[in-house]
């Protein structure tokens, strides 16, 4: 019965090939524009790392005297390196890593391809547990160790992308890298590891591609390599240097690991108690304010999905409910044209229900031909935004899930939209029908 | 008007096809109306006037491998150098580029210590003679004197943080001191101590301008002179010479010291472009967008005017035998389009507002402007009117025997 619907639907389209046309082009845009934009918004807002992030905590504790007098406004997302050298000595959870991110200039080796210029790279400094904490894969070799940072060790992690272009891709555990006039040790390599927000720093951009090397935080300090990201100091600049243990500057990021998202609450108290155990010791004359957020609420208070990303779906939307009201028109106005052919089919004793189906068959059609060429504007359009100017574009893509959203969507709108013209369809009574023609 | 009558009726037994466009129609109004605006307010951004001579600056930058103790004899030399390269009229070093991708925030208060500052500008460092080089309208005081400029490395190691002055913008000055003159008066950048304001200049971009509003010309310039490692060098030019003086300053810096990587460099205008390329390019979509439901709608309304005339075939036909006139035909169906535009760009209104109200929430926008009504009314109102006219004049253009008999 299904198929002689469909063949009944075929039929009707050919008979009014411009309507048909019409409404299938309609839905393709709509279906097109809003896949194309929730494409790129599930790419930007994903989870970084799925099946560890409700136990990741990102921890805030503004030391600037003048931010606790507005406790109501965000405080700075960045610590001073006296709490986050603090924190880590105390070891409380799992795993707990301070970092920045910085760069300096590497002067290549004599047999190197590319010749003998200094080029510039990319560094994340940090302590030991980052590459448990974050599950960092590696490749060759292994993330240093807690000795290493205490004794500034000058060794470096490359990335998988570094190791490729410089060493060719080989093992290069042992090998030496030329940073800043300073060498340091290879100990790993990474193997993939592309996180998605760059959700650890998002001073050095919210979308990026990952740093170079990795290099110990206490050896970068040592050695005076350069330092990228945000920082905020206070006061009269009375300390020589912000980087300074005492410096009231904030510039570093701090992270920990706890067992189970439910002790969350135990490290806001545990940072909580510093803050108050600091005020007590004078340090403080109000208690700073103090966040303590798993990856996702991170992001989210962060604002990381570029607005304007979020605002076009919410366009993208609107404009497919423009298009889903026009095909209810079209199709309602369609189907009451065809009063008389209904009315000799009820008098040939096809029930109501047989009418309906008939039409929502004819609906889901043109649902289904809309999908696929939706499909195809959303390809076109997923393309437009790699190649435009939306930060973070570059990691969005056309997936298996965007594939079914994109069908079950426009399944459900045709039919949506199906719905009203094939019940006033099969209200037609058949006798006036016949009667007037 | 005598014809509203039979139309509402006629309507009335169409109501959910009516329903039906008029709810298109409020949709079209409702979106279209908030993405124009959107659309204003991104290209005033893209607008803001950088107070800067745009097309005639370039900029690039060195940095040294390893630390350099002589940083500051050699932003001397390259100075020196890049001012002799012919075509340069103008050669300055600054702490960060305006639209760069570095930039440096300060809170600015009017008495020592102050606990939150009164506003937060963004601060340029640089040398006597760099308002100069930017082009920068200096509308009171003056420029720094050479023995009020302190080098930025011996800035950093002295505990005293007093400035001899600072230039500010007139977005600073009229902030700080509203209705009087700022040359003189003094604000805190560094705590305690003061810093008069020795000059004024008409305008200057911060360096990453995003509130669409005054708050974006909030700048200062202290009379610090960075070293090329934590600055980038600013050269003027006629804007033909531009490529060509790049090329040669590369090479300047280069010949100045080899033992150096350089840094980006390009046309100011290209930094500019790209810092606001994700507003122009979602500029062009809102504008797609607002065509395509436009069109869209149009289609709508010939549909179901087509399929109107089709079905009341036979009540032309007797109109047009009892002796109407095909203009009162037409005019028939583009009252009947008026009656449905007016009621879709009714709600549509509503529905703007209430959009509005829900993007100033979530985007920090202004109130929709009240001139947007007339302007979307008369938009829908002529599109609907285009719309319905080829399906009104073929219901004129039936033959009213034809027409009687249902053959149309």
């Amino acid at each position: 019965m299904l198929l002689y619907y469909f063949d009944l639907a075929l039929r009707s389209f050919r008979s009014a090939r411009g309507l048909t046309a019409l409404m299938v082009l309609t839905i393709a845009m709509g279906i097109g524009a809003s896949m194309t934009t929730l494409t790129t918004f599930r790419a930007l807002s994903g989870d970084p790392l799925p099946d560890h992030s409700a136990r990741l905590l990102r921890v805030q504790l503004d030391a600037d005297p003048s931010k606790a007098l507005t406790p109501d406004k965000e405080p700075d997302t960045l610590v001073t390196r006296l709490d986050a050298e603090a924190w880590l000595r105390d070891k409380r959870v799992v795993h707990q890593a301070m970092m920045t991110g910085g760069g300096f200039n590497v002067e290549p080796d004599a047999d190197s391809p590319g010749g003998l210029k200094p080029f510039e790279v990319s560094a994340r400094y940090t302590t030991a547990d980052f590459f448990p904490m974050f599950h960092v894969p590696f490749l060759f070799g292994q993330a240093w160790s807690a000795a290493d940072d205490s004794a500034n060790a000058p060794v470096v992690v490359l990335s998988k992308d570094y190791n490729d272009k410089v060493f060719g891709g080989a093992n290069s555990v042992g090998r030496s890298v030329r940073a800043d006039g300073t060498d340091l040790r290879v100990v790993g390599v990474l193997a993939d590891w592309q996180p998605v927000p760059y959700f650890f720093d998002l001073n050095v951009g919210h979308y990026r591609k990952t740093e170079d090397m990795f290099v110990p935080f206490g050896t970068a300090l040592e050695r005076k390599l350069g330092m990228n990201g945000g920082m905020s100091c206070w006061g009269d600049n009375a300390v020589p240097h912000p980087h300074e243990l005492n410096a009231p500057c904030s510039w570093i990021q701090y992270w920990a690991e706890v067992a189970s998202p439910a002790d969350a609450a135990g490290y806001l108290d545990y940072v909580t108690r510093y803050a108050a155990q600091q005020r007590a010791a004078g340090r403080f004359a109000q208690l700073p304010a103090v966040r303590v957020r798993n990856v996702m609420d991170w992001l989210t208070s962060q604002h990381v999905v570029p607005s304007d990303v979020r605002l076009q779906v919410w366009l993208a939307f609107g404009f497919l409910a423009v298009c889903l009201v026009n095909t209810v028109g079209l199709l309602l106005a369609k189907c009451l044209r065809r009063s008389p052919e209904i009315g000799v089919r009820r008098a040939l004793g096809a029930p109501r229900r047989q009418i309906f189906a008939q039409f929502l068959v004819e609906a889901g059609t043109i649902g289904l031909a809309g999908g696929a060429l939706g499909l195809a504007f959303a390809a076109i359009g997923v393309w437009f935004v790699r190649h435009g100017t939306t930060r973070g574009a570059q990691f969005v893509s056309l997936d298996a899930t965007a594939l079914l959203i994109t069908f079950a969507l426009a399944i459900g709108a045709s039919i949506v939209a199906g719905l009203l013209p094939a019940w006033r369809a099969c209200e037609v009574s058949p006798a006036s029908q016949l009667k007037s023609s | 008007m005598l014809q509203l009558r039979p139309i509402l009726s006629t309507l009335r037994r169409h109501r959910t096809a009516a329903l039906l466009i008029v709810l298109e129609i409020a949709l079209t109004c409702a979106i279209v109306c908030n993405s124009v605006f959107l659309i204003a307010n991104r290209i005033d951004r893209v607008r803001l006037g950088s107070g800067l001579a745009d097309s005639e600056l370039s900029y690039l930058g060195a940095r040294a491998i390893g630390s350099d103790n002589n940083a500051a004899a050699i932003t001397r030399e390259d100075l020196a150098a890049l001012r002799a390269i012919p075509g340069v009229r103008g050669a300055a070093i600054m702490s960060s580029v305006p639209f760069g991708h570095s930039a440096w925030v300060m809170g600015v208060g009017l008495v020592p210590n102050q606990p939150v500052p009164t506003i937060e500008v963004a601060s340029y460092n640089g040398d006597v003679g760099l308002p100069g080089v930017l082009g920068l309208k200096l509308i009171a005081g003056r420029d720094f004197h050479a023995d009020e400029v302190i080098d930025d490395e011996a800035f950093q190691k002295s505990t005293d943080s007093r400035l001899a002055g600072v230039i500010v913008t007139r977005a600073v000055a009229e902030r700080l001191f509203p209705g009087a003159d700022a040359v003189g008066k003094s604000i805190y950048i560094f705590g305690t101590a003061p810093s008069p304001i020795v000059g004024v200049v008409d305008r200057m971009v911060s360096a990453h301008p995003s509130f669409g509003d005054e708050r974006d010309l909030y700048s200062v310039i202290l009379p610090i002179r960075p070293a090329y490692d934590g600055g980038t060098y600013v050269l003027r030019s006629d804007a033909a010479q531009r490529d060509s003086v790049l090329k040669a300053a590369v090479a300047a810096l280069d010949r100045v010291d080899p033992h150096r990587v350089a840094q980006e460099h390009g046309r100011f205008e290209d930094l500019r472009r790209e810092y606001y390329q994700s507003d122009v390019a979602m500029v062009w979509l809102l504008a797609g967008v607002c065509v395509a439901l436009l069109v869209v709608t149009a289609f709508g309304i010939v549909g179901l005017a087509s399929f109107w005339v089709q079905q009341r075939t036979k009540m032309i036909g007797t109109r047009r035998a009892l002796g109407a006139t095909r203009g009162q035909i037409l005019r028939y169906f583009q009252t009947e389009n008026l009656l449905l535009t007016t009621a879709g760009i009714a709600v549509g209104m509503l529905g703007a507002f209430a959009i509005n109200q829900w993007l100033m929430t979530q985007y920090e926008l202004p109130r929709l402007p009240a001139l947007y009504l007339p302007l979307g009314a008369l938009v829908l109102w002529a599109l609907g009117q285009i719309a319905v006219l080829a399906p009104a004049r073929r219901a004129a253009a039936l033959p009213p025997a034809h027409a009687m008999r249902g053959l149309a």
